[in-house]
């Protein structure tokens, strides 16, 4: 019943709209007015773009300023603070273009709107004027490259030889950590050995990964370089971190790393939050399937102590799930398990490994 | 006022007759024995009904496209109401009043693909590069009608496919427009990845030789096609931008092609271009080798200068619908031309800045940021020669003025922040958010659409010898105007604070828990600015039939398809085609008659205008 008053109700709004346009239409006919090239129209166009420009910058400025502590995310990684100050740097700049060129096109539509009597200048070129407004946008990119090249070549190199190394392994819908324990390197993985309980595809002939363990959470040491590998296990996720401006795809066959120094601990974020429930999270940020929305693990940025303490905490995987060990045989086929066993790469396994 | 200036050539009375009578309710009979109803409006080989094929499909598409998108605002806006009343029209997909996930993500796909594809780039390109090339270089169609007629009728047919694929059971493809593999080629990723893709696929490849197709014609006409007197450097911009476009297509699309070719390898056949390493859905599969960055690789190269593709003619129709009601000659026109090369050539060197978080070679990653952000360079260049043409202007506001200027500043807003994205340091954190979201809608989706319905303002005279209603033509500007920057401004807020795109719902994260409002108003403003197109769509169906007469050249201008009569016809001028004598921008000439001087007229009947160097021109 409601719903065929709502219908009714809408058709009836449309024929009357109908009609006053109907009624628009014949009324300038008969006023002669739809045979005028230029009329009252163009002043009130002309009018509507100052007014549109100002009404429209109050706005921005207003929500900007209301905004603006939300927008911001807190940082809580070394490159991240350089990164924010680029960001706002540009900002800055970009706003500066956008200001001058807007007030330029809204002012000119207000001050050379169409007068009864009045021609265009004609002034078809100007080489010089072309020049200048070449070259400024030209030197303001550069000063941008040249910053971001910087930064870049620094956050891309390589990673400090004492960097803490773990891996992430991206699959639908969630995110997988490994350590690599006491050894300190993580162990070979053959996506062929994956199963329920071997989730990660260890290869046990790999002693390297005897002692790898894959906690439920990411815990990171505050102050120390942090380098994350990264993997994918079905289809391409994107490791975000938003805190520690860390992004970086997790690719399937093809391992990629991102590597940054955390700054603040959990703790401490959230004394500076002033909310006693923050917590770092890692999303996905690559379309993946889905749970692609719900892909998150949780993150945790420890002190040194506290740091040593978890790991020390933590069990190995071949301590949790001895049956691993127990059915281990030779990965097949033969020749394959010799030729890793003969090569001293402890990297994923090549195209020709896995053939 | 200006018949004397305005006849060409070769007289045209008749015609001139038939346009003066502007509100003759008569019905003219055509005189097109010949043409059966099939081969006028369907089989067309005109290029002008070709266009308006091209223009009505496209509009169709846009309004797919756009419930879409109102669709999947619903959900963002109000993530925990329940849509039972959308049962009617989603059907199982809203099963027990919640949206499903995976359809989501397929609305966003077809979403993306429609807009960029159906009605950006073969609406687009496929409507005014068919009308405007063979009339504003004075050819009497496309250098090959057949061709034409066939690129119409392949987009159609991929139109089909993708339009039935929406209603398969499965869905229609979900993996974003990008579709990435591997989660565009595993059926077990997703249902969207099983017969939905395949359509896709199909649907696509069919597209690319529609638009090859298109565009080797629109190439091939600009080059030899062009009437006596007509060089290079007096080609409106509108040619030149659709020209270069049509080469960015040419060069382009065969790229995607071989990307979709592969990818149904991969997919059917057991191939592993993209595919290596993978455990899906309980199983190890056998592919192994393969590089899934690979395809961003292939589909960026097409990709990137796709953007360009659809944001190009906008450029060319901006530029001289600006320059018309500025009654100004358009700024450095030189300049203007050599900046689309340059937009061109640089288009094509710029397409990793989309990759730079993929794990690609971090030296590539600045190599292409620096491509990229020279880009800005010929983009402001343009934007400061429409400012300057507007500068001391005697400004029409016509609905297509409107529209060109409400183009250069959507094009402005949402051209700076790809200097933000454009760099790879900042792109670590902004990539796939809301920032990149907002960038893209702002920069090539608004402003492409913007660029569009101003040259359905202006170029409606020509299609349907009509005229659009102007004041429904304001209301139409100022709504959608403060609609699009209403819906795209606060979502910069969204992306900086880190928000992914593709995003179901954010209830999922403490960091992306904050501006529920936001959501909420940039869902309003996109509805009630969809919505608002509804007036156009009114406008424009009502004024091909009911609509006022058009005139002969209803904005006093100068290029060649305003020297056509009103009632088009096939082959398009009566007698002999003009010969052009002069550049198109001769607006507001001191010394002249009237504020405008056409193309056709020669210097020999201007003297008292002419520049010196003009003088002895022939």
């Amino acid at each position: 019943m409601i719903n065929l008053a709502l219908l009714l109700g809408g058709i009836l709004v449309l024929v009357v709209l109908g009609l006053l346009f109907r009624l628009q239409v014949l009324t300038s006919i008969f006023s002669g007015s739809s045979k005028k090239e230029i009329g009252t129209s163009n002043k009130v166009n002309a009018l509507l773009f100052p007014v549109v420009f100002i009404g429209g910058g109050i706005g921005f400025v207003w929500s900007a300023m209301a905004y603006y502590k939300e927008t911001l995310i807190p940082v809580a990684s070394q490159h991240g603070v350089a990164l924010d100050s680029m960001f706002w740097l540009s900002m800055a700049i970009i706003l500066i273009a956008f200001a001058v060129t807007q007030i330029l096109l809204f002012v000119y539509a207000y001050r050379y709107q169409h007068q009864e009597g009045k021609r265009g200048y004609f002034y078809p070129h100007n080489n010089k004027v072309e020049i200048i407004w070449t070259v400024i946008p030209a030197i303001v990119m550069a000063i941008l490259i040249f910053n971001g090249w910087k930064q870049w070549a620094k956050i891309t190199g390589p990673a400090p030889k004492d960097a803490v190394v773990l891996e992430l392994m991206g699959k639908q819908f969630n995110w997988m950590v490994r350590y690599p324990g006491t050894d300190g390197e993580l162990g070979n993985l053959n996506y062929r050995l994956i199963d329920a309980t071997n989730e990660w595809g260890f290869d046990f002939n790999d002693k390297h990964g005897q002692d790898d363990f894959t906690p439920r959470e990411i815990h990171l040491p505050k102050g120390r370089p942090v380098l994350i590998k990264i993997r994918a296990r079905d289809v391409i996720h994107g490791m975000y971190m938003p805190h520690f401006r860390a992004q970086m795809y997790a690719v399937p066959g093809m391992p990629t790393q991102f590597w940054f120094t955390p700054t603040k601990t959990t703790e401490e974020m959230r004394t500076e939050t002033g909310n006693s429930k923050f917590n770092y999270e890692l999303a996905c940020s690559q379309i993946c399937g889905r749970g692609h929305f719900a892909m998150k693990m949780a993150l945790i940025v420890d002190d040194e102590t506290d740091y040593k303490e978890w790991i020390a905490a933590q069990k190995t995987f071949t301590s949790e799930h001895p049956e691993v060990l127990a059915n281990l045989k030779p990965v097949a086929p033969e020749p394959v398990s010799k030729q890793q066993a003969n090569t001293t790469a402890p990297v994923t396994k090549t195209v020709a490994a896995a053939l | 006022m200006a018949t004397d200036l305005n006849t060409p050539r070769v007289p045209v009375e008749v015609a001139l007759g038939h346009g003066l009578h502007a509100h003759d309710e008569h019905h003219d009979e055509h005189e097109h024995h010949e043409e059966s109803w099939l081969f006028k409006y369907v089989f067309s080989q005109d290029h002008k009904m070709i266009a308006k094929q091209f223009l009505i499909t496209g509009m169709l598409w846009a309004i797919i496209g756009g419930t879409l998108s109102s669709l999947f605002r619903i959900q963002l806006g109000w993530p925990k109401a329940t849509l039972d009343w959308l049962e009617p029209v989603l059907g199982h997909w809203v099963a027990g009043g919640k949206l499903d996930p995976e359809f989501y993500l397929a609305m966003v796909t077809m979403h993306g693909t429609i807009m960029v594809f159906f009605v950006l780039t073969a609406g687009l390109s496929g409507t005014f590069s068919n009308l405007l090339i063979p009339l504003q270089v004075g050819a009497r169609d496309m250098a090959s009608g057949f061709m034409n007629m066939l690129s119409y009728w392949f987009f159609f047919l991929s139109s089909v496919l993708m339009f039935v694929s929406l209603f398969i059971h499965t869905g229609p493809a979900s993996a974003g427009w990008t579709i990435y593999p591997p989660l565009s080629a595993l059926p077990q990723a997703m249902p969207g990845s099983g017969a939905g893709m395949t359509l896709w696929l199909c649907s696509m490849a069919i597209f690319i030789v529609s638009s090859l197709l298109g565009s080797l014609n629109y190439i091939t006409t600009v080059i030899n096609l062009r009437t006596e007197g007509m060089s290079m450097t007096k080609l409106p911009l509108t040619i030149w931008a659709f020209f270069l476009t049509a080469v960015l297509g040419v060069l382009s699309f065969p790229v995607l092609f071989s990307a979709a070719l592969l990818l149904i390898f991969d997919r059917s056949f057991g191939t592993s271009f993209f595919l290596s390493d993978i455990y899906i859905g309980g199983q190890a599969l056998s592919n192994t080798g393969g590089s899934p960055i690979l395809f961003q690789h292939l589909f960026w190269f097409l990709g990137h200068p796709e953007v360009y593709i659809v944001i190009m003619p906008g450029f060319g129709m901006v530029s001289e619908i600006i320059a018309t009601n500025s009654r100004k000659p358009i700024f450095g026109y030189r300049a203007m031309i050599g900046s689309l090369l340059g937009i061109s050539l640089l288009s094509f060197i710029v397409w990793a800045h989309h990759m730079f978080i993929t794990g690609m070679n971090p030296f590539l990653g600045s190599i292409f940021m620096f491509l990229t952000l020279i880009i800005a360079v010929p983009s402001a260049v343009k934007v400061f020669n429409w400012l300057a043409t507007m500068w001391r202007g005697n400004i029409r506001f016509t609905s297509a003025m409107l529209f060109a200027l409400g183009f250069v500043s959507l094009f402005i807003s949402g051209g700076l922040t790809g200097i933000i994205l454009g760099n790879a340091t900042l792109d670590i954190q902004l990539h796939d958010t809301y920032f990149v979201v907002a960038h893209f809608h702002l920069v090539m989706g608004s402003s492409a659409f913007f660029g569009m319905f101003a040259g359905v303002y202006h170029w409606f005279p020509k299609m349907f010898g009509r005229m659009l209603d102007e004041k429904l033509g304001y209301i139409h500007f100022w709504l959608t105007f403060l609609g699009v920057y209403l819906v795209f401004l606060p979502m910069h807020y969204i992306g900086i604070a880190g928000f992914p795109r593709r995003y179901y719902a954010f209830t999922g994260f403490d960091t992306f828990s904050t501006f529920a409002d936001l959501n909420q108003f940039i869902s309003i403003a996109a509805i009630l600015s969809f919505v608002g197109q509804f007036v156009f769509i009114f406008n424009f169906v009502y004024s091909i039939f009911r609509g006022r007469r058009a005139t002969q050249n209803p904005w006093n201008s100068t290029t060649l398809e305003w020297t056509t009569p009103v009632e088009a016809l096939h082959g398009n001028w009566p007698g002999a085609i003009p010969a052009v004598h002069r550049w198109p921008y001769d607006y507001s000439k001191p010394g002249a008659a009237a504020d405008f001087i056409p193309q056709t007229v020669p210097f020999s009947e201007t003297t008292s205008s002419n520049l010196p160097h003009e003088q002895d021109y022939e």
